[in-house]
This record gives structure tokens, C-alpha cells and sequence, in this order.
């Protein structure tokens, strides 16, 4: 059942401030938390919603990242329905405990404010905070728009807290570029938004009824095992996206996919990148397009699982893609985003080129030109039939 | 487990106690760790939730797919079982009064070693504390990171040999000498605080039941032998635990509110302490410190420990 105009509610908000929202909307238990930009509006918002009693849940300001992520495992080992928030450092002091919550099978939600990591520090957006945990076993949802934010925070907990994935997912937006950017944003009723995210029941929860051991130690017999079972629950979450997010579209009208293709079908050219940079790739699009270029966008949502075979799908007979992502992988062969999408494209028939510019650390502007600089550079290497392993764009050197 | 009016203080009724750990379990032959653990089984009053800190405690006792704990319990990793703590007790709350978890109050305790305690998971109990989160945390410390293999930790004694603390032919051990973890868990003006040991039971489980029933943070520091990194006779690690109060390196008392500080009676009724040398003859670990060069090092080490017994002492209104 779709809601009807006159109930939805249209806001300014931020990308955090949405996010905020959302998680009030959840009806979480347990909200722990850590301070660190440009994430922190969030928790501050939330906590607002606490102290004017909007919210029914416990709201532990800890002392460090660490515990904010470990506090939320104990929460979620209860069966409580838990969220947290960070970027950047604070997502690297976590990242013991993120493999614990994944492996340990926790569906906490994590939204990131992606930030670039230090040093030297920086507050601005890039997506190395995220690329560095997508080993973790927390699914990825990268999001372009603070409507967006809001619509991925609540489907993110129907996709963890699903009985066939029981995996925690982290909920990206560009630090600054989304999360401090005042955007329009639709509200679901609280009561609407509610029901959609149901209640969450836990399988296996810390109960002195039914006493188990969460957490063991489990050595050359039995550790593989549990890494076996974790990639199969990843194995899931495609198909228990698709679901989530078919009855969200009932619901709202919106959807996201895994990701956007923008004008593909007939692209020679394909701009690939994640959050807020898809926006300016489409602009850019229609520009070339505009002079004749056939050039289309895939705006990627999901990084974790990583849609492998749908993206090929997608890419299909194009003859280069170029990818444009916020991270560096240091000595690797390319870049993550570049890695994932060259071994996604190796068994197809078509195998495109494939470039790779490395853009925005440290939030320096990924302005339109980025693009159209990346694209004469990827029309050079079809014509010169390669491309080189990747390429920094936008820095002095 | 039903909710019990008063702990197990007597041998007729720890008898009838639920065991919360089995035995089966790993723990080395002589560990102090496991009598520990019992002995906070006989003081436990009704549904409980154990939080564990990575440690030899946690590792001996759930080898995968065996468990010797009767309880619910977790583990997460080396440093955090006191904000998991947070989390498990927070969410409990809230679940019951959304009618989502049955029990309106349930007790959580946190453990962890020396290490775990006084270094690694220092930050996370120091948070959880001054959050007020109404758990008990006990460190079981015996000295030194035994589970990977004997290194010194804030908790080692001055003296006291390990595998990072070698005593050579310039370095007898340890140099430092040991945090004083209570004390500084007591300034964080919580409820209770309390030490004990295993060989004055009665004490322990009087104090670890009062740890419970504190509205509030608790903190319990129990004192643990361990034969194999203290290369101490198997036999004696009870007596050698008493031997630790005896000569004042582990002296009993309670701390309420961080203001009101009482010795125990096992303390308190001490005439004099007796010498360290009596508790680093038992050990392996402070063979080294008998050789005439270290003479003036261990006379140092007595003089500290007479000189801290004697400001413990003051704090609790002992002559």
C-alpha cells in the first residue's frame, strides 16, 4: 500500500539530519555512539530526539569508536535492534570490532559520513574509511542523495535484521557533500515507516532461558566453517534487497536499485562511480551526449556484496569503462572500485576497456571537467586499444 | 536460575548451588581462574549475562563446539567486554519495556584478565564506569599476560620475571611497579569497588554479591595464581593468594562511593605484614631476585609495599 501525498512530509535536510530521521522512524533500542565529523549530527539530532522523549531507546555516548561498535554487538546480541555512527578514524578504530559484528552475524546499521582517513587528517569526503573495511563483512550501500540516505537507513534494517542474511550494513554518504548539503527530502509517516521496518526478531539472542556461548574460540576445525557460512548469508543479499526494496517502492515509489544506470544502453563510454560523484557523471553525460558522445553513467549503490554478474550485465557491449573512485589502494594492481569491476568484466565475451581515475581524496572538487578530462583520456586508449592501471586526475604532480 | 535472597556463603549451600562454569573445561592444571569464576557463581541472585574480554579464561573454557559455561555468554574481543557490557544491559532495559525481553532487571558482569584490565580494555571499563551502566566488571589478574605466553602487563609486580620483563644480568624483571587499578576504578566515585582473592571465599562472594546489588557500576579485583607463568607449584596457588594478602601485595578492602574506604577483616587483622621475600620464594618468577646484586631491589620493593600498606592503612581508618 502506497501512502497518500497528504501524509508524507517534505523537509530541508541534510544527509545526516535525514539519517537521523530515519533511525528515530526505526524505533531502535540501542544507539551508541561516538563523535567525529562530519558524521556527528546525526547522534546530535538523535540525541535531541531522546531528550524531547521522541524516540524509545537507549542512547550510550561512549568513549571511544571501539566501544560504540561494541556496545551495539552486546545490544545486538540481546536482539535489540541497533545503530551506530562514524567516519574516517573513528571507522578505523572500529574496524577489529567490525569484523567481530559481521562474522558474529550482528544486523547493526552503520552510517558512514565517508571521510578521508589521516594522515595528514582531513575532514573532507573520500571513500577510504569504507574501502578500507569492505573485507569486514558488512554490506556496503553507498548513497547519492539525502533522500537517499533516509530511504537506504530504514530498508538497511530489513536487510540485516532478514533471517537469510543476519549480516550488519553500513549506510554511506558523501562526508560534507551530502551530509551537511541541504536537500529535499520526502518523509514516510512515522507509523508507515515503522511498520515497513517491523519489529526485529533475533535468532539465537543472549537469553538466560536458553543459555549459549556467543563468541568462542574456534581454532583449525571449526573457524573455516563460520567463514563458510558468513559468504553464504552474502550470497543473499542481492536477492533480499531486491525484495526490501520492491515493497519500499510500494510503499514510497522509490527506488534505487543496486545500482543506476543512466543512458547505457546504447554507450559506447561508461562513467562508473559511487554516491554524490554520480550526480555530476550524469550532468557530464548529457553534455557529451549533447555532442554526439554516446556516453551513459552506472552509479554503483552497492559495493558489498559486490553485484558482479548484474554489472557486467549492465556494462555489456560498451567499449570502455571509466571508473572514477575515491580511494587509493597503495601498491595494488588498481584501485578497489577499478579491481571489482575489471574481474566482474575479464570472463565477459565484449571485455571493454577499462580506465581508472583515482579523484577526490581528501575532498579535493570532482568538478564536471574531472569527468570530461577522464573521458578524452578514455577515448585516447581506445583508440589506442589499452589503458594504463589507473591514473590520478585533479592533483598537482 | 531462581533469584536468590542471600549468596552461597556456606559450604552446605555452595553445594547446592548451580555451577555456572563445568568442569571439562581447559584452564591449566592449578589455575586460580576457574575457583575464581565458581566462587562469583556462588554469589550470583538470579538471571545473569556474562560478558568475557579475550583472555586465557575465555579461551580455555569455549573451544568450539564445547562450552563449560551454564550462562549466556559473550565474547567479542581483548578490550571491550566492558562496553559490550554497556550495550547488553542497556538493551535489556528497552527490550523489556517494549515486552520484547522478559526479565525487568537482569545482572550483567564484564571479565577480564590483568591485561585485558589494567592495559589493553583500560579506556572501555574507565568509560563504562563513568557511564554509570549498573554492571559488575571483575579482573581476575594473575600477573602477567598468560594467555600468550607470560609478558609483563601493568598488573606485573615489580621484581616479577616474564617473557618481556626478562631478569638478565643488568634488569631484575620488572622495574615498574603495579597499577593501582582499584584505586584508580574507585576514583571514578562508582558504588563498590572491592579486592578479594579465592582463599578468603567468604569474603569474596559476600563482596561480589554486594558488587551486584549496588545500583550502579561495580568493580571487583580478584587476585589469581598461575602456576605456570609464576612456575609456582600447582598445589599452592590458593595458599599462595593468601600469602599475596599476607604480605600486603594484595591487600582485601572495599571502596563505597569512591569516598568510604573499610579493610577487610582478612587484612585488617593482620598484626604485621610478612615479608615479600616469603611470597617471591614460592615463585620461579622471582628466583633471580635472591642473588646478591638484586638485594638492594628487593629491599626497594618491601619498602614500597610497607610504604603503600601503610597509606591504605590511613584510608580506612586502621591504626
Amino acid at each position: 500500500m502506497s501512502v497518500s501525498k497528504d501524509k508524507i512530509k517534505i523537509e530541508g535536510l541534510t544527509g545526516d539530519a535525514a539519517i537521523a530521521h530515519a533511525l528515530r522512524q526505526a524505533d531502535l533500542d540501542v544507539l551508541s555512539a561516538y563523535p567525529i565529523t562530519p558524521q556527528t549530527i546525526i547522534v546530535e539530532d538523535y540525541q535531541k530526539f531522546a531528550a524531547d522523549g521522541e524516540v524509545n531507546a537507549a542512547v550510550i555516548p561512549v568513549e571511544s569508536e571501539h566501544s560504540a561498535m561494541s556496545a551495539c554487538v552486546g545490544a545486538s546480541a540481546v536482539g535489540a535492534r541497533v545503530a551506530t555512527a562514524s567516519a574516517s578514524a573513528g571507522l578505523a578504530l572500529m574496524w577489529e570490532i567490525l569484523y567481530c559484528a559481521a562474522s558474529m552475524r550482528m544486523p547493526i546499521v552503520f552510517t558512514v559520513a565517508n571521510r578521508a582517513l589521516s594522515a595528514p587528517i582531513n575532514i573532507h569526503n573520500d571513500h577510504s574509511d569504507g574501502m578500507g573495511m569492505r573485507d569486514s563483512g558488512f554490506i556496503q550501500l553507498y548513497c547519492q542523495s539525502s533522500q537517499e540516505a533516509y530511504d537506504t537507513t530504514l530498508m538497511a534494517f530489513k536487510l540485516a535484521e532478514h533471517h537469510d542474511v543476519l549480516l550488519p550494513v553500513m549506510v554511506g554518504i558523501d562526508g560534507f557533500i551530502v551530509s551537511h548539503n541541504v536537500e529535499r527530502v520526502e518523509m514516510l509517516p512515522d507509523d508507515a515507516a515503522k511498520k515497513f521496518v517491523g519489529v526485529r526478531t533475533p535468532v539465537q539472542p543472549l537469553d538466560p532461558k536458553n543459555p549459549i556461548t556467543m563468541g568462542p574460540l574456534a581454532l583449525t576445525d571449526y573457524y573455516f566453517e563460520f567463514k563458510e557460512q558468513q559468504d553464504r548469508a552474502m550470497q543473499q543479499v542481492i536477492k533480499v534487497y531486491k525484495e526490501v526494496e520492491a515493497e519500499f517502492e510500494k510503499l514510497t515509489g522509490r527506488k534505487y536499485g543496486i545500482f543506476e544506470t543512466y543512458k547505457t544502453n546504447d554507450a559506447d563510454i561508461i562513467f562508473l562511480a559511487m554516491s554524490s560523484m554520480g550526480g555530476t557523471a550524469k550532468v557530464v553525460a548529457d553534455v557529451l551526449r549533447e555532442k554526439g558522445e554516446k556516453v551513459g553513467v552506472i552509479r554503483l549503490k552497492m559495493f558489498r556484496p559486490f553485484p558482479t554478474k548484474e554489472l557486467a550485465k549492465a556494462i555489456g557491449n560498451a567499449k570502455a569503462v571509466a571508473v572514477f573512485e575515491k580511494a587509493m589502494s597503495f601498491g595494488a594492481a588498481t584501485n578497489p572500485l577499478a579491481l571489482e569491476v575489471k574481474t566482474a568484466l575479464y570472463g565477459t565475451k565484449s571485455r571493454p576497456i577499462i580506465a581508472n581515475f583515482v579523484v577526490g581524496l581528501g575532498g579535493r572538487d570532482v568538478p564536471p571537467m574531472t569527468f570530461v578530462e577522464g573521458f578524452e583520456k578514455t577515448k585516447e586508449y581506445l583508440k589506442k586499444g589499452e589503458a594504463p592501471l589507473y591514473e590520478t586526475l585533479g592533483v598537482r604532480k | 536460575m531462581a533469584t536468590d535472597n542471600k549468596p552461597a556463603v556456606s559450604i552446605k549451600d555452595m553445594i547446592k548451588k548451580d555451577r555456572i562454569l563445568n568442569s571439562g573445561h581447559r584452564m591449566c592444571a592449578g589455575c586460580a581462574a576457574p575457583v575464581v569464576i565458581k566462587l562469583m557463581g556462588m554469589a550470583l541472585r538470579g538471571p545473569t549475562i556474562v560478558c568475557n574480554n579475550t583472555g586465557c579464561l575465555e579461551v580455555a573454557t569455549t573451544i568450539y563446539p564445547y562450552t563449560a559455561w551454564n550462562l549466556p555468554w559473550i565474547h567479542v574481543a581483548f578490550e571491550n567486554a566492558a562496553a559490550v557490557a554497556s550495550g547488553v544491559i542497556e538493551a535489556t532495559k528497552v527490550m523489556h519495556k517494549k515486552g520484547r525481553f522478559d526479565y525487568e532487571h537482569i545482572d550483567v558482569v564484564a571479565l577480564g584478565g590483568d591485561g585485558a584490565s589494567f592495559d589493553i580494555g583500560f579506556g572501555a571499563i574507565s568509560g563504562a564506569m563513568e557511564r554509570g551502566h549498573d554492571m559488575v566488571y571483575m579482573c581476575y589478574d594473575n600477573g602477567a599476560y598468560q594467555n600468550t605466553g607470560i609478558q609483563r602487563s601493568g598488573a606485573t609486580f615489580p621484581g616479577q620475571e616474564t617473557t618481556t620483563s626478562w631478569a638478565g644480568s643488568v634488569i631484575p624483571g620488572k622495574l615498574e611497579r603495579k597499577k593501582p587499578l582499584a584505586e584508580i576504578i574507585a576514583a571514578h566515585k562508582i558504588p563498590y569497588v572491592a579486592t578479594a582473592e579465592p582463599s578468603n571465599y567468604r569474603d569474596f562472594i559476600t563482596k561480589f554479591r554486594k558488587a551486584l546489588e549496588v545500583e550502579g557500576p561495580a568493580f571487583v579485583h580478584a587476585f589469581s595464581p598461575c602456576p605456570r607463568g609464576w612456575r609456582s607449584a600447582t598445589g599452592e596457588s590458593i595458599a599462595l593468594s593468601k600469602l599475596a594478602v599476607e604480605t600486603g601485595l594484595h591487600p582485601l578492602y572495599e571502596v563505597i562511593n569512591g569516598e568510604e574506604w573499610i579493610m577487610s577483616s582478612a587484612s585488617k587483622n593482620l598484626k604485621e605484614l610478612k615479608p615479600v621475600d616469603e611470597y617471591f620464594k614460592t615463585q620461579g618468577q622471582f628466583k633471580h631476585l635472591f642473588k646478591p646484586e638484586w638485594e638492594d631491589f628487593r629491599k626497594r620493593i618491601q619498602e614500597q609495599v610497607n610504604h603503600d600498606w601503610e597509606l591504605l592503612k590511613k584510608k580506612c581508618g586502621v591504626d
